[in-house]
C-alpha cells in the first residue's frame, strides 16, 4: 500500500511539474486555456469536497466566485496583493458562515433553495452599493504580473484543494462525513457533530472558489457584477462535478478537463444554442450517469468480475452477494 | 403614497401567491422540486405576448388557452421525465436530489430556447393601462384587473381542493403517500395531475405577469426564487399558507421599493427568508418538513 502511494504521488508531482512547465511551450491562447481548465478542476473539486459526500446540492458556487473576484477588484489598488486574497479569503468565510449557520441545521432543502438564489442577491447588492454608495459600477484591475502567473498561482490552488480533499478522505472528518451523506440518523447515533461537521466542510469549499475567483479577477481587467456573477459558472461546475463523480477524489477533474473544452469549442461555434445543449447534457447525465463517470466504470467492472467468477464457482443462495 | 404602496403590494403579493400555490402542489404533493418553474411562467408570459400582439387577442382569452397549454406541458414533463426518476429513487431525500438536479438542467434547456427565439431584450405590451382612482390613490386598470384574476383563481383552487372529493384525494397524498393507496387512491396518477395543476397555475402567474410587468427570457429564476421562499413561509403543501405567505411578500417587497430603495427588494426578500430559517422553518403556518 505505501509503494503504491508513493507510486501515487510521485505521479502526482511529475504531472503538477509537467504542467506547472507547459507555459514556456505554448503560446498565450494554449495558456489561456490552461488557466480556464486549472480554475474548472479546482472549482468542481472544491464544489464536490463538501457537496459529494454529504449530497446538499449547492447552487452558489458563482456567488463565491464572484466574491472573490469582485474583492479583488475593490482593494487591489488599496492592498497589496497577498492580503488581497487573504481579505477575499475572509469574505468568502464570513457568507458562507452565515449561509450554513442558518440553513445546515435544517433539511437539505433550504441548503439549496438559499444557494439558488444566493448569486443573484449578492450581485443586487453589489449593484446597489456601487450605484449608491460609490457612484460607479464596473471596476478596473491593474496588476503587475501576466497570465502565467495566474496559470501557476491557480495550479498551486489546485494541487492544494486535490490535496486537501485526498487527506479528508482519509481523516476521521471524511468518515464522518460519508455517514452523514448514508443516514443522518445513524451519523447522530455515532456521536458526530452533524451541524459543525457540514459546516466545516462548506466553509472551506467556500474559500477555495472565493480564491478561484480571486486569482482569475485580474484575467478580466475591468469587472462588474453582471460578468463576474454569472450564473453558468455554477451550473458548469455542478455539471463537472457530477459528469466525473462528486465522491471521489478524481472524479470532477476528470469531468472538468473534457468538458471544459467542450464548452470551449461549443461557446466557439455555437454561442446562441449553448445553454440548450449544455441543459440537455446535464438531464442526459441526471439520467444515465447518476453516480458519475468513475462509479459508472467502477460497476461495470465490478459486474464483469462477477459474471465470469459465477462462471467458476456455484453461488451459495442467501449470501449478502447473491441478495445484491 | 401609501394607499398607492398598499394596493400595488396587494397587486404584487397576489400574482405572488397565486405562482406560490403552483409550486406548493408540485413540491407538497407530486414531491418535485422544481427549479424550472419560474421558466413555466416566463414561458406563458411570451405567449402572452405573441397571442395579444400578432393574433390581438387580450389576456383573458389568453388565459383559456395559455393554461391548458401549461397543464400540458407540464403534464409532459412529468410523465417523461420525472416519472422514471420518482421509480428509480430509494426515499424522498434521493428524489429531491434527483429533481433538483434534472430540472435545474430543464431551466436552461427553456431558457436558452426562448434567448434563440425572443432575444435577451425586456419584453412588455400594454393592455387595460387606464388609470383607475381607488380611495385617492391611482392605479392601473391592468393592475386590479391582475389582482382579481389572482384572487379569483386562488380562491376557487382553495374551495376546489377542500370542498371535492377530487380536491381531498390529492391533499390525501400530501398528508401520507404511504397510506393513500389502502383507501384506493393511486398516487401517481394524483401526484402527475398536481404536478400538471402546478404548471397550469404558473402558466397562470406567467399571463398575469406579463400584464403589468416587463420581464426577459432570463427573468424566470428570480420568479422560483421567490415563490420557493413563499412555499416555504406559507408551509410545504399548504394552500392557504401560499395565499397569505405571498401577499404579506408582494406588500414587504413594495414597501421596500417606496420607502427604502427599489434595488434593495430581493434582500429584504432573503431578510425575510433568513429570519424565517432561523425562527420558524417549518413555515408561518406549517408543520415541520421532514
Amino acid at each position: 500500500m505505501t509503494m503504491r502511494l508513493a507510486f501515487g504521488f510521485s505521479l502526482a508531482a511529475a504531472a503538477l511539474a509537467a504542467l506547472a512547465f507547459a507555459p514556456f511551450y505554448v503560446g498565450p491562447y494554449q495558456v489561456g486555456l490552461l488557466i480556464g481548465l486549472a480554475g474548472y478542476v479546482t472549482l468542481s473539486s472544491a464544489w464536490a469536497l463538501f457537496s459529494g459526500p454529504t449530497r446538499y446540492v449547492s447552487l452558489a458556487t458563482v456567488a463565491f466566485f464572484g466574491i472573490g473576484a469582485y474583492t479583488v477588484a475593490a482593494l487591489n489598488e488599496i492592498l497589496p496583493y497577498p492580503l488581497v486574497l487573504l481579505a477575499a479569503a475572509g469574505v468568502g468565510l464570513g457568507i458562507a458562515l452565515i449561509v450554513g449557520l442558518s440553513t445546515l441545521r435544517l433539511a437539505g432543502v433550504y441548503f439549496v433553495i438559499f444557494t439558488f438564489g444566493l448569486a443573484e442577491l449578492v450581485r443586487q447588492l453589489v449593484t446597489w452599493y456601487e450605484v449608491n454608495v460609490t457612484g460607479t459600477l464596473g471596476r478596473y484591475i491593474f496588476m503587475s504580473f501576466g497570465p502565467e502567473e495566474i496559470y501557476w498561482q491557480l495550479l498551486a490552488l489546485m494541487a492544494a484543494t486535490l490535496f486537501v480533499s485526498w487527506c479528508i478522505g482519509r481523516s476521521r472528518l471524511g468518515l464522518a462525513l460519508k455517514i452523514i451523506g448514508d443516514d443522518e440518523v445513524v451519523a447522530a447515533h455515532c456521536g458526530i457533530d452533524i451541524a459543525r461537521t457540514k459546516l466545516a466542510l462548506f466553509a472551506l469549499s467556500a474559500v477555495i472558489i472565493t480564491l478561484v475567483g480571486a486569482i482569475q479577477a485580474p484575467r478580466w481587467t475591468y469587472i462588474e457584477p453582471g460578468i463576474v456573477f454569472n450564473p453558468t459558472v455554477s451550473f458548469l461546475t455542478l455539471i463537472m462535478a457530477l459528469l466525473g463523480g462528486a465522491n471521489r477524489l478524481w472524479g470532477p477533474a476528470l469531468g472538468a478537463v473534457p468538458l471544459f473544452l467542450l464548452f470551449e469549442w461549443l461557446s466557439a461555434n455555437f454561442p446562441d444554442h449553448y445553454s440548450i445543449i449544455l441543459g440537455l447534457l446535464f438531464i442526459a447525465i441526471v439520467f444515465i450517469l447518476p453516480g458519475g463517470v468513475l462509479a459508472f466504470v467502477e460497476r461495470a467492472l465490478a459486474h464483469s468480475k462477477r459474471v465470469t467468477g459465477n462462471a467458476e464457482r456455484v453461488r451459495e443462495p442467501g449470501t449478502a452477494e447473491a441478495r445484491q | 403614497m401609501l394607499m398607492t404602496a398598499l394596493i400595488a403590494g396587494l397587486v404584487l403579493g397576489g400574482t405572488y401567491a397565486l405562482v406560490a400555490m403552483g409550486l406548493t402542489l408540485q413540491y407538497g404533493i407530486a414531491r418535485i422540486m422544481n427549479l424550472a418553474y419560474g421558466e413555466t411562467m416566463i414561458t406563458a408570459a411570451f405567449a402572452a405576448f405573441i397571442l395579444q400582439s400578432a393574433l390581438g387577442l387580450n389576456p383573458i382569452a389568453d388565459l383559456l388557452l395559455i393554461v391548458p397549454g401549461g397543464f400540458l406541458l407540464s403534464w409532459a414533463i412529468y410523465a417523461l421525465m420525472m416519472r422514471p426518476l420518482v421509480t428509480r429513487s430509494r426515499d424522498r431525500g434521493a428524489l429531491e436530489i434527483d429533481s433538483i438536479l434534472a430540472t435545474f438542467g430543464l431551466l436552461f434547456v427553456i431558457q436558452g430556447v426562448l434567448l434563440v427565439i425572443f432575444g435577451a431584450n425586456y419584453m412588455s405590451y400594454s393592455y387595460l393601462n387606464v388609470p383607475v382612482s381607488i380611495l385617492g390613490a391611482n392605479v392601473a386598470a391592468n393592475r386590479l384587473l391582475a389582482l382579481v384574476l389572482a384572487l379569483a383563481i386562488g380562491v376557487t383552487l382553495y374551495l376546489l381542493m377542500t370542498r371535492t372529493r377530487w380536491g381531498t384525494t390529492i391533499r390525501a397524498v400530501a398528508v401520507a403517500p404511504q397510506s393513500a393507496p389502502l383507501v384506493g387512491i393511486d398516487v401517481n396518477r394524483t401526484a402527475r395531475f398536481a404536478f400538471a395543476l402546478g404548471g397550469a397555475l404558473a402558466a397562470a402567474g406567467g399571463v398575469v405577469i406579463s400584464m403589468y410587468q416587463t420581464f426577459t427570457a432570463t427573468s424566470g429564476v428570480v420568479f422560483t426564487m421567490k415563490a420557493l421562499i413563499v412555499v416555504i413561509m406559507g408551509g410545504v403543501g399548504n394552500l392557504l399558507g401560499a395565499l397569505s405567505a405571498g401577499l404579506i411578500l408582494g406588500m414587504v417587497e413594495t414597501f421596500v421599493a417606496t420607502y427604502v430603495d427599489p434595488g434593495l427588494t430581493l434582500a429584504a426578500t432573503y431578510g425575510i427568508f433568513l429570519a424565517l430559517l432561523l425562527w420558524r422553518p417549518q413555515g408561518l403556518f406549517g408543520k415541520a418538513a421532514r
